[in-house]
């Protein structure tokens, strides 16, 4: 077998940006793209001191072996690739695919539902269903028209697509929440509701769906270190149950997630994360006078044009 | 026997020889080793408290019966390198084992001089010679005739290190699959720089890449391939399995769910291999607790304790609810954590971990335990004694109370497991699936390094034996039983035809 991961890097072949902070990053991994399934996630070290973060795989390009992953700039590291990667550069590690795959099952009607970010890694899931002969129904959502990104290749995986954006600039004004509503007055043989998205909007929707009696799924992103189930770090409440999401998830029940801990829990780091940001960007502005230094003191040094 | 005079109990040095220490008021706030290691006339001291006794006791405790009293008389004889070759011969990873292993059960606990006196430090000893060879460049690199055949070990934790680098000097090509982006598993992520430097780890497992063992890491085995796939596509004649427990346990009291509330894994992994201490050198974050409760007594406990005290803790209490005897961490670790400080609350069992507005751990509610009847294990059960809660003030709780079993090669695999979880095998640790073996914590829970590493030799003898390739270990124990010529019966008459 082909293997691009012996101790090398792992190459960025594409880079798009989908907003000021919003970027697609395409990995070459053959072997990985062989093995993905929708729902999976990977774990990303940009450089040798960096951390590790979970992120679901958006796409996988079996043909092309590429990997797609989906990055929103919120953090230190995630702030810090948006500036530095680009198509040609490595990441120094990404181990994957982790989690246990989306079950696909023979639901004939399913929703599948994206908020902001969330709508890249419930794309495969879209797709998955659609390739079943389900009849999908994409439901989108995002904080304005400005934000938006994948609408087109979304929609071509769904027979219905609904976007909803929080100020009215593009589709329906209102949450996914109302999408999904609108979508449930339509159909009343939906078999299965698939959130995608930050934890308040999949609560959001396991509340709406609990109500319209709507099995739902939600694949939750904890904070996590290995990914493997050996630190526990990413225990969720489901039910009356503990359970690592990497290994045990990442998709659970959205009416029996106790979202209110999940939330908790991501908070846990985020001082230490502040401080990392305000750090790395006060760097940056160091870093970039320094540039403008240089630049004075090699015009500075230009020998006095002849008058 | 080189020994010039016959040494008798009244004749050797009556006195163990200290092992040089860092100060526990200095070393408590730095990541430095606490034990610096004999110095040469330390070793030369202790070597002569062997008595060089026939009956050998030591090799029979040890799990990889390394010949002790051999390498000992070698370094009496002033032979370093020629002790590096005894040692060798079995055990790979010297400077590792004469660390962390828990010699006192083991060579140490069955040591003739120890029935009088303290046993002779048979692993400050193994220590000083693997540290040698590693600042002298020593290496043992037989010569390795190949085989043609191809092993794929999961894994790269001390079981699999010990299992490649057995089936490397048996010529076989050998490809170590590891999660992480660096090798070393429980080594590195586990156990802290204080009580096994980095750079000893790295110069031993150089030493398994030098016979030629290649390692691959960021690769989950189960998700990226299969087992299956790994005996049938990919082409491996024999698979090892070295996984480890991982997957830390909690109690299910009460806030564990809080901020504040960790495994001993999470901490120890954000520290260790993360380098959260280095933050913000290391990108990782660690909140670092100021008053730290860590729940269990085993070896990972102290650990988690003494970590705790080196990232600034004012205090550091362990909590256990039986008493000292039974705590299962070895009694080096024990001392050297009284000696930092850390505050031991003998038969005390947590029942609620108390959190603020902000859900972030303020506080540990205790009971008061006493011992009562034995139970299976043979331990007295301890119990609750009526009315006798407690608060501890704290704003970090960590479990440190074991592991189960990690799912992830269940979920993947037709391989079966045991009640627990756990990977299912025979004696000679074939697993269900043909070519498979599998040893270490993933086959008998958490246990230690060495018999970790020990499984990985067991493992890897059967492995040979299905392979047809002569067990070069068994030439060196020609008086083996079952064995003749150093060939296994197993192997008699039995020659496998190498395809491809």
């Amino acid at each position: 077998m082909a293997q691009a991961n012996a101790g090398s890097g792992f190459r960025i072949v594409a880079r798009e940006d989908y907003s000021d902070v919003t970027y697609m990053l395409e990995v070459a991994h053959p072997q990985m793209a062989r093995a993905a399934q929708p729902g999976q996630f990977v774990i990303v070290m940009e450089t040798e001191h960096g951390e590790r973060i979970p992120l679901t795989i958006a796409d996988f390009d079996r043909e092309r072996g590429t990997i797609t992953l989906v990055i929103q700039a919120v953090g230190k590291t995630t702030k810090e690739m948006q500036a530095n990667l680009k198509a040609g550069d490595e990441l120094f590690a990404m181990v994957g695919p982790m989690g246990i795959p989306s079950h696909i099952g023979k639901a004939k009607k399913v929703v599948c539902v994206g908020g902001g970010l969330g709508v890249a890694p419930v794309y495969p899931q879209a797709r998955a269903y659609k390739e079943s002969g389900a009849y999908v129904i994409g439901v989108i959502g995002f904080r304005n028209k400005d934000l938006m990104f994948w609408q087109d290749k979304f929609g071509a995986v769904c027979d219905e697509l609904i976007v909803c954006t929080d100020d009215g600039s593009a589709g329906i004004k209102g949450l996914v929440t109302e999408g999904i509503k609108q979508a449930a007055a339509k159909h009343s043989d939906i078999d299965e509701v698939v959130a995608i998205g930050p934890p308040i909007m999949m609560k959001g929707c396991s509340e709406t769906t609990r109500a319209l009696g709507i099995k739902t799924i939600v694949s939750l992103n904890p904070v996590m270190v290995d990914g493997t189930g050996m630190c526990g770090g990413c225990r969720v409440k489901v039910g009356e149950q503990v359970k690592f999401a990497c290994v045990d998830g990442p998709d659970f029940d959205g009416h029996k997630v106790d979202f209110d801990d999940l939330m908790s829990r991501l908070g846990r780091y985020k001082q230490t994360e502040l401080e990392a940001v305000e750090r790395w960007q006060e760097s940056c502005r160091i870093r970039a006078d320094k540039v403008i230094d240089l630049k004075a003191s090699v015009l500075d040094a230009r020998p006095a044009a002849d008058a | 026997m080189a020994t010039a005079k016959k040494r008798t109990i009244r004749t050797i040095p009556q006195e163990r020889t200290p092992m040089p220490e860092q100060d526990p008021q200095i070393r408590a706030k730095n990541f430095q080793e606490v034990a610096c290691g004999y110095r040469l006339e330390d070793a030369l001291r202790e070597a002569e408290r062997c008595l060089q006794c026939p009956d050998e006791p030591c090799v029979r405790g040890c799990p990889v019966s390394i010949d002790i009293p051999n390498f000992i008389a070698k370094i009496t004889e002033k032979h370093y390198n020629g002790a590096y070759d005894i040692i060798t011969d079995t055990n790979l990873l010297p400077s590792i084992c004469g660390r962390v292993c828990p010699q006192e059960n083991q060579c140490e606990g069955v040591c003739t001089v120890g029935e009088t006196l303290e046993p002779v430090a048979i692993g400050r000893l193994e220590r000083f010679i693997g540290d040698m060879a590693i600042a002298q460049g020593w290496e043992n690199v037989p010569y390795i005739e190949p085989s043609g055949y191809r092993v794929g070990i999961v894994g790269a934790g001390p079981a699999s290190m010990a299992c490649a680098a057995d089936m490397a000097k048996a010529g076989c090509e050998v490809i170590v699959y590891e999660a992480f982006h660096t090798p070393g598993g429980v080594l590195k992520y586990g156990i802290p720089d204080f009580r096994l430097p980095n750079d000893v780890i790295d110069a031993e497992i150089n030493k398994v890449r030098n016979l030629g063992v290649k390692f691959e890491c960021n690769t989950l085995v189960g998700r990226l391939f299969t087992i299956e796939q790994m005996v049938s596509e990919m082409g491996f004649h024999a698979v090892f399995i070295g996984t480890g427990a991982g997957y830390p346990s909690f109690m299910g009291i009460p806030g564990e769910s809080l901020n504040g509330v960790l495994s001993a894994n999470e901490l120890l992994t954000r520290c260790n291999l993360m380098r959260a201490r280095d933050f913000p050198n290391f990108d990782t974050p660690l909140q670092p607790g100021r008053h730290v409760a860590v729940i269990g007594a085993g070896n990972t406990a102290m650990d988690a304790l003494r970590v705790s005290l080196r990232l600034g803790a004012e205090s550091v209490h362990c909590i256990y609810r039986r008493s000292k005897k039974e705590a299962p961490a070895r009694v080096e670790e024990i001392h050297h954590a009284e000696q930092e400080g850390i505050d031991f609350n003998w038969l005390t069992s947590p029942v609620e971990i108390l959190g603020d507005a902000k859900n972030r751990v303020r506080a540990l509610r205790c009971v008061k335990m006493e011992l009562g009847e034995p139970d299976e294990s043979g331990r007295r059960r301890p119990v609750v004694v009526p009315g006798s809660e407690f608060e501890f003030e704290a704003d970090m709780v960590v479990f440190a109370i074991g592991t189960n079993a990690n799912p992830i090669l269940g979920q993947t695999s037709k391989l079966k497991l045991n009640k627990w979880g756990y990977i299912a095998a025979d004696d000679s640790l074939a697993t269900s699936i043909a070519g498979v073996w599998a040893g270490g914590d993933i086959v008998t829970g958490a246990a230690t390094v060495i018999q970790a590493m020990g499984a990985g030799r067991r493992a890897a003898r059967s492995m040979k034996a299905y392979l047809g390739l002569r067990d070069s270990d068994s030439v060196y124990d020609a008086g083996a039983e079952g064995s003749l010529f150093g060939i296994p019966r197993a192997e008699h008459g039995f020659a496998q035809v190498r395809v491809g």
